[in-house]
C-alpha cells in the first residue's frame, strides 16, 4: 500500500481527538443517508406485498375495475391448496429444482476441483467458462429455441453426431416427455459456472498446511478428499445451493421463452402459472393468495436451509 | 512455494484437468458461437440440414433485424430502380423491398435509459445507505439489512400484481421513469450489500484524520471515502446495469407501446415467412455482447457481486 498524507495523518491522529465531529451529527447523517432506501422498499416492495396480502381475501379482477369487489375470506386460500393443478405445478418445479441443483453441483464442484489443480491459463478459462451466468435469460431462452430445433438445431445434430438418433426422430420441446428435460439442460448450461466460481472459492480457502499435516500423516488422497476437502467446502456449496434453490423457485424469464410452460401443462412451474392466472385469465385476488403462497414457501425454506447452513459453518 | 510441495498437483493431474476443463469450455461455449455465427448467415444458411460450419457471411440478418420488409409484386418489383445503398440491395436479393425501420433501435435504446438511468439511482442511493450502515450505530442495523435482502426472495410476479395497479393508477405504466424506479427498487439490496463490504475494507482511521483536519463528517465522506471506494463503485454499477439489462419478466408485464426493453422485443422479431432466425441472432449478439465484454473487465469482483458480498476472494 502507499504512504499517502491521509495515512500519516491517521497515524498521527490520537484517537480521543479523532471523535470529534463537526456539522450534522452522525446520527443526523445516518438517518439522512439510510431513509431514502428504506422508503423506496417500502414504496415499491412492501407496500405492494401489503396490497396483495389485502387483494388476495377478494374476489377483484384487475381487467375490471368497475366491478363490485367482494370480500372472501380465506376461500382463494382453500381453492388453490385443494387444487390438483396446483400440486402438479409444485412438483414440475421441484422436478426441475431437484435436478439443476444436483447436476450444477456435480459439474460444478467437479470443475471447481480440476480448475483449482493450477493449470496454466485456468484464469482465462474460468472467465470463458462464466459468461452464459451473466446473459439474459430471456434471449438465451429464445435462442435455444433455435437450437433445440428437430431438423435444422444444432443441439440435436450433436445428438445425432453422438449418439447416431436421427435428428428428426426427436423434438425437445415438442410432447414426448422431453420438455422438461430440455429446461434442465438449458438451466444447468446457464448456472453450473454459478456453482463453480464459488466452489472456487471454497478449495482456494483451503490453507495448504492442512494438506501438509494429513501428508505427514500418511492419509491416502482419497481420505484427505473426503475428511478435509468436501467439509472446508461444504459451507460455500452450499450457500451456492441456496442462491440457486431461491432463484430457480422464482424461475420465469428463461423457461417463458423456452417452453411457455408447454407443451400441455409439462413445463408448467408455479411462476409461470402464476402469471398466466394474474395476467392472462385476470383472477387478481385468486392470483394474489397464489403469490403469498409462493412467498411464503420460498422465505420459509431459505429460513430453515440458513438455520442448517450455520450449524455447518460452527462446526 | 518451496521446489518441492506435497500439496502441489503432479503434472500429469495438471494435464488432465486442464483437457477436461478446456472440453467443457469447448461444448459450453459453443451456443453462444452458434448465436453470433447464426447472425452473420444467410436466411437458407441458417435452416441448412446439416447445419452449416462454413458459410458466406452476410449481412442479411442485422439489415433484417433494424428494417421491416414486405414483399410486392412481381411487376412491380421488376419495374424498381436499381437499389441505391448496399442495404437495399441485400434486401431485394430475397424478393422484398424495405418499408421502413424496425422498432429494434428504439427498443435498445429503452434498454439503455432505463439500465443507466437505474443504475445510478442505485448506486447513488446504495452508496449513501452502505456507509452510513457501515459506519454508524443504525437502530436494528441487521434487521434492516436483513429487510433490505428479503426483498429480493419475492417472486417478480407476486409484486407485478400490485405493481400494476399502483402503476395504473399514478401514471407510471409502461414510462421510462416507473421502470428505472422499479429496477432501482429491485437493484438496492444488490446495491447496499456489495458496497457496505467494499466500504468496509477502507479503514476509518482515514476519514478521522480528516474529520480531525476540520472537515465535517459530509466532506469527510466525499473526499476521502468516496474516492477511496471507486473501484467498488463501479463494479457494483456493472452488476446493476446487467440485472437491469437482462430483466425480462417486469419488463414483458409492464411496458409494451413506449417504455419497452429489448428482451421482450428480440423474440418477438418475425420475418416475412416464420421466424427470421439470422435476424434474432443480430440482436441477440448485439444484446449479449455489451454484457460479455463487462463480464470480461469484471471477472475479479464477478464472485463477490452474484452472492451479494458474501464471498470475497
Amino acid at each position: 500500500m502507499t504512504d499517502t498524507p491521509i495515512d500519516r495523518m491517521a497515524r498521527a491522529t490520537p484517537p480521543h481527538l479523532a471523535r470529534r465531529v463537526r456539522g450534522l451529527s452522525d446520527r443526523a447523517i445516518a438517518w439522512l443517508f439510510v431513509a431514502p432506501t428504506i422508503f423506496l422498499l417500502l414504496a415499491i416492495n412492501i407496500f405492494p406485498l401489503i396490497w396483495t396480502v389485502r387483494l388476495s381475501f377478494t374476489n377483484f379482477a384487475a381487467n375490471r375495475p368497475g366491478r363490485e369487489v367482494e370480500w372472501v375470506g380465506l376461500r382463494n386460500y382453500q381453492r388453490i391448496l385443494t387444487d390438483d393443478g396446483i400440486w402438479a405445478n409444485m412438483q414440475t418445479t421441484a422436478h426441475f429444482l431437484i435436478w439443476t441443483i444436483t447436476l450444477q453441483v456435480l459439474i460444478g464442484f467437479t470443475l471447481a476441483w480440476l480448475i483449482n489443480r493450477k493449470f496454466k491459463g485456468n484464469d482465462l478459462l474460468t472467465t470463458l467458462i462464466v459468461l452464459p451466468m451473466m446473459l439474459s435469460p430471456a434471449v438465451v431462452g429464445n435462442f435455444w429455441t433455435f437450437l433445440y430445433q428437430p431438423q435444422i438445431g444444432l443441439f440435436n445434430y450433436v445428438v445425432e453426431l453422438v449418439t447416431g438418433t436421427p435428428a428428426s426422430s426427436f423434438s425437445m420441446l415438442g410432447a414426448g416427455g422431453l420438455a422438461k428435460w430440455s429446461i434442465i439442460i438449458v438451466d444447468t448450461w446457464m448456472w453450473t459456472p454459478f456453482v463453480m466460481l464459488i466452489c472456487l472459492a471454497g478449495l482456494r480457502s483451503i490453507p495448504d498446511y492442512i494438506y501438509e499435516a494429513a501428508e505427514v500423516d500418511r492419509a491416502s488422497k482419497w481420505r484427505q478428499f473426503w475428511t478435509i476437502t468436501v467439509p472446508m467446502v461444504l459451507p460455500f456449496l452450499m450457500l451456492a445451493v441456496l442462491f440457486r434453490g431461491i432463484e430457480n423457485f422464482k424461475m420465469f424469464d428463461m423457461v417463458v421463452l423456452l417452453t411457455g410452460g408447454g407443451p400441455g401443462n409439462e413445463t408448467l412451474l408455479a411462476s409461470i402459472d402464476l402469471k398466466r392466472e394474474a395476467f392472462e385469465k385476470w383472477r387478481t385476488g385468486y392470483s394474489s393468495a397464489y403469490a403469498i403462497i409462493l412467498f411464503v414457501t420460498v422465505f420459509g425454506l431459505a429460513s430453515i436451509y440458513v438455520k442448517a447452513l450455520n450449524k455447518v459453518k460452527e462446526r | 512455494m518451496s521446489a518441492y510441495s506435497v500439496t502441489e498437483p503432479s503434472r500429469a493431474s495438471k494435464s488432465i484437468a486442464a483437457v477436461l476443463v478446456v472440453v467443457y469450455a469447448i461444448i459450453t461455449l459453443l451456443p453462444l458461437l452458434w448465436i453470433i455465427s447464426t447472425g452473420f448467415k444467410s436466411g437458407p444458411d441458417s435452416i441448412s440440414y446439416p447445419p452449416k460450419v462454413v458459410f458466406e457471411p452476410s449481412l442479411e440478418g442485422y439489415v433484417n433485424l433494424f428494417t421491416t420488409r414486405t414483399r410486392i409484386g412481381a411487376e412491380d418489383f421488376a419495374a424498381l430502380p436499381p437499389p441505391e445503398t448496399w442495404y437495399d440491395e441485400i434486401v431485394r436479393q430475397s424478393g422484398t423491398v424495405i418499408a421502413g425501420p424496425s422498432r429494434f433501435g428504439e427498443r435498445f435504446m429503452n434498454s439503455v435509459i432505463i439500465g443507466f438511468g437505474s443504475t445510478a439511482l442505485s448506486i447513488f442511493l446504495g452508496t449513501l445507505a452502505a456507509y452510513a450502515f457501515s459506519r454508524f450505530k443504525v437502530p436494528l442495523k441487521d434487521d434492516l439489512l436483513f429487510f433490505i435482502l428479503s426483498t429480493r426472495m419475492m417472486p417478480p410476479i407476486a409484486v407485478a400484481i400490485p405493481i400494476y395497479l399502483m402503476y395504473r393508477e399514478l401514471g407510471l405504466s409502461d414510462t421510462h421513469l416507473g421502470m428505472i424506479l422499479l429496477y432501482t427498487a429491485v437493484n438496492i439490496s444488490l446495491a447496499v450489500w456489495l458496497l457496505k463490504g467494499f466500504i468496509d475494507e477502507i479503514p476509518r482511521e482515514y476519514e478521522e484524520a480528516a474529520l480531525i483536519d476540520g472537515y465535517t463528517r459530509f466532506q469527510a465522506f466525499r473526499k476521502v471515502v468516496l474516492p477511496q471506494a471507486a473501484t467498488g463503485i463501479a463494479s457494483t454499477a456493472i452488476f446493476c446495469l446487467i440485472f437491469a439489462w437482462n430483466e425480462y419478466a417486469f419488463a414483458v408485464l409492464l411496458t409494451s407501446g413506449n417504455a419497452q426493453t429489448a428482451p421482450p422485443f428480440i423474440p418477438t422479431i418475425i420475418g416475412v415467412g416464420g421466424q427470421d432466425w439470422p435476424a434474432v441472432a443480430a440482436g441477440a449478439t448485439l444484446f449479449l455482447l455489451p454484457v460479455m465484454i463487462f463480464t470480461i473487465l469484471l471477472r475479479k469482483h464477478l464472485l463477490r457481486g452474484i452472492t451479494f458480498g458474501a464471498v470475497r476472494k
